[in-house]
């Protein structure tokens, strides 16, 4: 018998050789290189300039802004509402793909083609297209205008095609057998998409669901016609910094900046290691 | 009989997979459904499983009719050619899975863990992921899965399909010696005639969504029903009004023999321990094929362009050509 061991093939692609951790070849030097610079000019950079903006104006400053009240709210709303929106996504977009991958109905690949356009469309225009129907003229005769519910439908439909778009691919790729066996097994429908599927497509739920989150903590086009921007009530982080550029406040400008990254960085960081101990778990 | 099929067909719109199958293994035994690609016999196990629907007939299961159940209630363990191993899951959880599922208590499901991870060598692997292991050993990680239930029968779909040719012959032993140890009925669906003859039993030959023979190794080998059981246990070559073996035919340099057809060596062919000849033999169109060992056609000094005089071996299995033997 063979029990010949197999090196394990994680993600790790930095093996350690003797003689040095990281030893580059001449290309994949050059390779790092480019990329780290495209990186920085693009990316580090930048980033780094707000938060020295913000940092400009002292910390009292920067904690004046963010203990300012009306910003506050601002940014809790935004949060909140960025959560709330993510939180469905990740239900309803697995679904979605679900539907997507395993169901044959007609129409599917027009739905297939559909799902990407609130992508596609310039923000702007996904807002119009909302208050087309929902707004003041609506047909229906429901207003969300100037509604936390408006924001909260907004930031739906600009961030439905993260999910769907992230766990489709995994779901093709799910070997049918697998389940077959699982159902050999015993394991009800249930029970195999609980243990068997669920785990396998939990990193990609999350992988569209930080993209989800970080898109409706920015965004901004779409809120810009719904939310009516009434202080404490309907006013979100973006527009909040929108608010402070145009009063020629750069430094509480950067400082919601600063945030908002926090933020989004944090987020990301923690679906990330829910999405790593669900995957292992099983 | 463990497993009954009766009249079970399957149609995938015009193409038809089963017709008609009517099949009964016996417990115990290890028995090996063998015939070409998409003839069927991979259907044939689906259904015995119930992975998929039989559109007529019957499955009965140990004395139950199982027809109509799901998979989860036939208690029956399959394993699949490309392992279809829980990739996020250790070995152990692997093969704790399906204990798991029917509650049992922890303590009963480590030890059934740790005694079929030993039955399948591959206890200091327990912590490892799939990933970790080779094809062989995910397969053997399939195989105590699949057993940790105790299925009233086993089903391998090609098992050893995925798998090197050394692997594949290491597996195939000791799938024999697994199944001599827990004696659960088995049945394996192969395309490999040497596979089936090897490990089986019994084998049914199904080809075409039919059952051409079911019979012992030495059955279908020594007294095929017909040409296709025939030509597929073996390679086959045709002499005068016969089909037969390669290695069924007698080879003299002088005439004599009564019945033998006269003709000349065209090719000459050693493979390692024997010799491959072809022979024109006249009045007839194609090309005879003998088998001899490399000995025997260095004692009769065969070389290119020899005379020889060819004539079927005393007890040789030969079925007349069709065709020839009807007319």
């Amino acid at each position: 018998m063979t029990d010949t061991l197999v090196a394990p093939s994680g993600p790790a692609r930095t093996t350690s050789r003797p003689g040095g951790l990281f030893r580059l070849t001449p290309t994949s030097g050059v390779g790092l290189g480019v990329a780290l610079v495209w990186f920085s000019v693009l990316v580090l950079l930048p980033l780094a300039a707000v938060v020295g903006a913000a940092a400009d104006g002292g910390f009292d400053r920067f904690w004046s802004t963010l203990a300012d009240a009306q910003t506050f709210a601002a940014l809790r709303l935004t949060v909140v509402e960025a959560l709330l929106v993510t939180a469905v996504n990740a239900v309803i977009g697995t679904i979605v793909a679900w539907v997507l991958v395993r169901d044959q109905f007609p129409g599917k690949r027009i739905l297939d083609v559909v799902i990407d356009i609130p992508f596609a469309l310039p923000t702007i225009v996904a807002g119009l297209v909302l208050l087309s129907l929902w707004g003041p003229e609506s047909p229906m005769g429901i207003n969300i205008v100037n509604t936390r519910q408006g924001i909260f439908l907004a930031l739906l439909f600009v961030t439905l095609p993260f999910v769907v778009r992230t766990v489709q691919p995994v779901l093709i790729e799910l070997d049918a057998d697998v389940e077959e066996a699982a159902a050999s097994l015993g394991a009800s429908r249930v029970t195999t998409f609980r243990r068997i599927i669920l785990p396998s497509l939990v990193p990609a739920i999350a992988a569209g669901s930080s993209l989800g989150f970080a898109r409706a903590i920015s965004e901004f086009g779409s809120l810009v016609l719904i939310s009516g921007n009434t202080p404490y009530e309907t006013e979100v982080a973006s527009l909040k910094i929108l608010k402070f550029l145009e009063g020629d406040n750069q430094a509480g400008a950067a400082a919601v900046a600063v945030l908002l990254l926090v933020v989004a960085i944090v987020t990301i960081v923690i679906l990330d290691l829910i999405s790593r101990r669900v995957a292992r778990r099983g | 009989m463990s497993i009954e099929v009766r009249g079970v067909g399957k149609r995938y719109g015009d193409f038809i997979a089963l017709d008609d199958i009517n099949v009964s293994l016996p417990t115990g035994q290890l028995t090996a459904l063998l015939g070409p690609s998409g003839g069927g016999k991979s259907t044939l196990l689906r259904i015995i499983a119930g992975l998929e629907s039989t559109d007529g007939g019957s499955v009965e299961i140990e004395g139950v009719d199982a027809t109509k159940l799901p998979p989860q209630k036939r208690n029956v363990g399959f394993v699949f050619q490309h392992y279809a191993v829980f990739k996020h899951m250790t070995v152990a959880k692997n093969v704790a899975f399906g204990l798991e599922i029917r509650k049992r208590p922890k303590a009963e499901v480590k030890a059934k863990v740790a005694e079929l991870l030993e039955l399948v060598h591959l206890s200091q692997f327990a912590h490892r992921l799939p990933s970790q292991l080779s094809g062989g050993q995910r397969q053997r990680l399939a195989l105590a899965r699949a057993l940790a239930v105790e299925p009233s029968v086993l089903l391998l779909d090609e098992p050893f399909g995925a798998l090197d040719a050394k692997v594949r012959k290491e597996l195939r032993d000791w799938l024999r010696r697994l199944h001599d140890e827990v004696h659960v009925t088995t049945v394996f669906v192969t395309h490999d005639q040497e596979e089936a003859l090897e490990v089986a039993d019994e084998i049914v030959v199904i080809n075409e969504g039919r059952i051409e023979q079911i019979g012992s190794p030495d059955e279908l080998y020594d007294e095929p029903a017909n040409d296709f059981v025939m030509g597929f246990l073996g390679a086959v070559t045709r002499l005068g009004p016969l089909r037969l073996r390669p290695h069924d035919i007698e080879v003299a340099v002088t005439p004599g023999v009564p019945g033998s057809s006269a003709g000349v060596v065209l090719r000459a062919l050693r493979v390692g321990f024997e010799v491959r000849l072809t022979v024109d033999v006249e009045g007839q169109e194609e090309p005879v094929l003998v088998v001899l060992s490399r000995t025997h056609a260095r004692a009769l000094d065969l070389e290119l362009g020899s005379r020889v005089w060819l004539s079927p071996t005393t007890g040789a299995t030969a079925v007349p050509v069709l065709g020839v033997a009807s007319a």
